[in-house]
């Protein structure tokens, strides 16, 4: 059974099937990625471009790995937002790209909705790498996958995603797949870091850290996105790690097993303490494993439907 | 040149006149006779036949951007004019956010100037303060002398309470109106309007309480300072109270809605298509229902395009980085036939009302008369004739409307001022 969509732009209004499907293949990759040679001739002769207007370091390698151990080839394209801005248009450059007969973009982008503006100017097909604070789909898709791993099923599960909602992608992504898949999905952050109405997306919100910690299973624990301004929404980075920052002794307090997630780069002492962040609790560079044998899957799910 | 035009309605609800089936006469452009013409009227006269065609006074259109000086590649005064007149307006009233800011007396006269032996009467609105930068009152007076009609950074709001108030001061001293674009600026810089949509699209947002703060503000500064204060595309359920209650208090205040705030709402973002951003953003459906409400007890005077011709290399960007706005004058007419009059939220006498007769009063720009000896100022309306929206007709010189090949009912099908008359696709000497 093949995806329904040419394109990986988000997870809003993405079947049950289609993501089961692309966990389900993940699977097979991952189990590709523990053999002495990690390289399948999948997508031998297709050419993917990674086209990525922000700053990206292991999105686009875990990107790049993936396409390398399909056997497709690869070309970088990293230009920041703002010199693009003097000059040539994304339009202009998506056309270029495209006469030069490629196969897949892989988009990240400050600009939310721009790998959509994509599908309308290109006959490649179209995955988002993140575009803006809207959707980082195959972000979503290794802590979903990482979450099955861990707990062997999704369905009844209860995550949290604390933090910076606001500005999140990760977040946007994470709600729209889990609930998908039949996980209760609830958020935890300052009030100042939660979008308006995102209760109607069906999520329950907290606003304080323990009542998270004691009523769910997974905490999936995002990064301050102080890039992103977001120092401007609450008093202090002091504050914030005092009422929302995981640390070991606040886990111990509530004396509960549970699993933390976080999609990196952590800001240590911040959302997440060292102790942590290294700790027994986590599983933090599983998922970055995961991370390329999800887009494996990805890339190989779209790069064959042609 | 004698001209006839044939079997309309004539309708001025200012005058009382509702005459069925009537014929007008016109030499040299102004009214000579209406109805009972004789064999020797009709003689040598070139006759229009306008059969179930109404003739109001010609429509108004109080906030358009005609990008001159500064961005003629978008649109110049002349190409401006071209497109309100196929859209069916005889008159536009053009906002200051021109490069340089319409400042100085100079760029007023500039403005007419280039206007001059159009159809469309071309009346400027002169920026508040110098450079609209909100530190320094605009030579005001000068300005006034010069043509201008009101005074406005819009764009952007008056900067601060303290300018406001002695623009408002000042400006009443020649009754003029003091014409805002209301938002607070600390709230401002999203791309579309805060709710649910936004949370969905992960782009940054504009609060609707951001568009209230200043309505606020300006109002119980018009009625403290004095002066005339007019509300700029007003867009959201809070605006349209806050112009109801101040009304009902004897403030002076008058407000304007434009097509797409009636007509479109925020769901329409989903596309990513930079034609559907504009600022104000498009609002929520409860928004658009006060709207309705607010036209249809007058709490709001006018409808008003804001037409704001956008370069396709402009349009084209990413929808966060995409400048606002979208054209306005080729469809409102159709929009407002469509949305309002067709589904009864208003008569034809409101729209004219709104569309005619209101924006001239509130800019103090005599109301055309249907009387013998005057100068014909008409617009011709065919109020149920069904026609697509085709912007590669359009005559303004930008094509970012969000309306091509919508199916509308009602249009102009001519105008007629200046002694000129705008039929068939084409300008006519009369």
């Amino acid at each position: 059974m093949p995806l329904s969509s040419r394109h990986l732009l988000g997870f809003q209004g993405v079947s049950k099937e289609d993501i089961q499907l692309i966990l389900d293949t993940a699977n097979t990759f991952k189990e590709v990625l523990a053999r002495p040679i990690k390289k399948v001739p999948t997508l031998q002769g297709k050419t993917i471009v990674n086209l990525f207007y922000e700053d990206s370091t292991r999105t686009r390698i875990s990107f790049e790995l993936a396409e390398k151990r399909l056997s497709a080839d690869t070309i970088n394209f990293s230009l920041s937002s703002s010199s693009v801005k003097k000059g040539e248009s994304l339009k202009d450059t998506v056309k270029n790209i495209e006469a030069m007969k490629i196969d897949m973009i892989v988009i990240r982008h400050s600009a939310a909705g721009t790998p959509y503006y994509l599908t309308k100017i290109s006959d490649a097909n179209i995955i988002n790498a993140g575009d803006g604070t809207h959707e980082h789909p195959t972000q979503a898709l290794l802590d979903i996958y990482s979450i099955r791993e861990k707990f062997g099923k999704l369905e009844g599960l209860k995550v949290c995603i604390v933090g910076d909602i606001l500005h999140s992608r990760v977040a946007l992504s994470n709600i729209f797949g889990l609930l998908t898949m039949g996980v209760k999905v609830s958020v935890c952050g300052p009030s100042t870091m939660i979008p308006r109405q995102i209760e109607k997306l069906g999520v329950d919100v907290i606003y304080n850290i323990d009542e998270a910690i004691q009523e769910n299973d997974i905490l999936n624990v995002l990064r301050i996105q102080l890039e992103r301004k977001a120092g401007e929404n609450f008093p202090s980075l002091r504050e914030y790690a005092k009422y929302f920052g995981i640390t070991k002794e606040r886990l111990d307090k509530n004396g509960k097993e549970i699993l933390i997630l976080h999609p990196g780069p952590i800001n240590r002492g911040v959302e997440i303490s060292s102790e942590i962040a290294d700790g027994s609790y986590q599983i933090i560079l599983d998922q970055v494993t995961n991370g390329v044998a999800v887009r494996m899957a990805v890339l190989y799910l779209l790069g064959t439907l042609n | 040149m004698k001209i006839i035009l044939k079997d309309v309605n004539l309708f001025h609800p200012e005058q009382k006149l509702n005459e069925k089936n009537t014929s007008v006469l016109l030499e040299d452009g102004v009214i000579s006779k209406i109805g009972n013409l004789k064999p020797k009227d009709i003689e040598k006269a070139e006759v229009f036949d306008f059969s179930g065609k109404y003739i109001v006074p010609g429509f108004f259109d109080m906030h358009v951007h005609l990008r001159e000086p500064g961005r003629e590649d978008e649109e110049t005064v002349v190409t401006g004019c071209n497109a309100a007149a196929n859209g069916g307006f005889t008159g536009v009233a053009c906002m200051p956010n021109t490069q340089p800011a319409l400042d100085s007396a100079e760029t007023i006269k500039l403005v007419i100037e280039r206007a001059k032996d159009h159809l469309v009467d071309v009346y400027p609105v002169a920026a508040a303060t110098v450079g609209r930068e909100g530190e320094v009152l605009s030579p005001m007076a000068e300005l006034f002398e010069a043509g201008a009609v009101g005074f406005s950074d819009d764009g952007i709001a008056i900067k601060s309470a303290s300018i406001l108030r002695r623009v408002l001061e000042y400006s009443n001293m020649y009754d003029m109106p003091v014409i805002e674009h209301c938002e607070d600026e600390s709230l401002a810089g999203g791309a579309m309007n805060e709710g649910f949509n936004s949370t969905l699209l992960g782009l940054p947002a504009i609060p609707s309480v951001a568009e209230d703060i200043i309505v606020s503000r300006d109002i119980q500064m018009a009625e403290y300072a004095g002066g005339k204060i007019h509300i700029a595309h007003i867009s959201t359920k809070n605006a349209v109270q806050l112009v109801r209650e101040a009304k009902a208090k004897g403030i002076r205040v008058t407000a304007e809605v434009t097509p797409h705030h009636f007509s479109l709402i925020d769901d329409t973002v989903k596309s990513y298509d930079t034609n559907y951003k504009m600022n104000p953003p498009l609002r929520t459906s409860e928004d658009v229902d006060a709207i309705k409400e607010g036209l249809k007890d007058g709490t709001l005077d006018c409808i008003a395009s804001d037409h704001a011709p956008h370069s396709i290399e402009e349009k084209e960007e990413e929808f966060q980085y995409a400048p606002n706005g979208i054209l306005g004058l080729e469809t409102e007419i159709g929009l407002t036939f469509s949305e309002l009059f067709h589904k009864k939220i208003l008569e034809l006498k409101d729209i004219v009302e709104k569309l005619s007769i209101n924006p001239r009063r509130i800019l103090n720009i005599p109301v055309p008369k249907f009387d013998v000896g005057q100068e014909a100022n008409f617009t011709i309306l065919d109020t149920d004739v069904v026609w697509t929206v085709d912007i590669s007709k359009f005559k303004s010189k930008s094509k970012n409307s969000p309306f091509d090949k919508r199916l509308l009912t009602g249009k102009s099908v001519a105008v007629i001022n200046n002694r000129k008359m705008f039929y068939n696709d084409g300008f006519i000497n009369i």
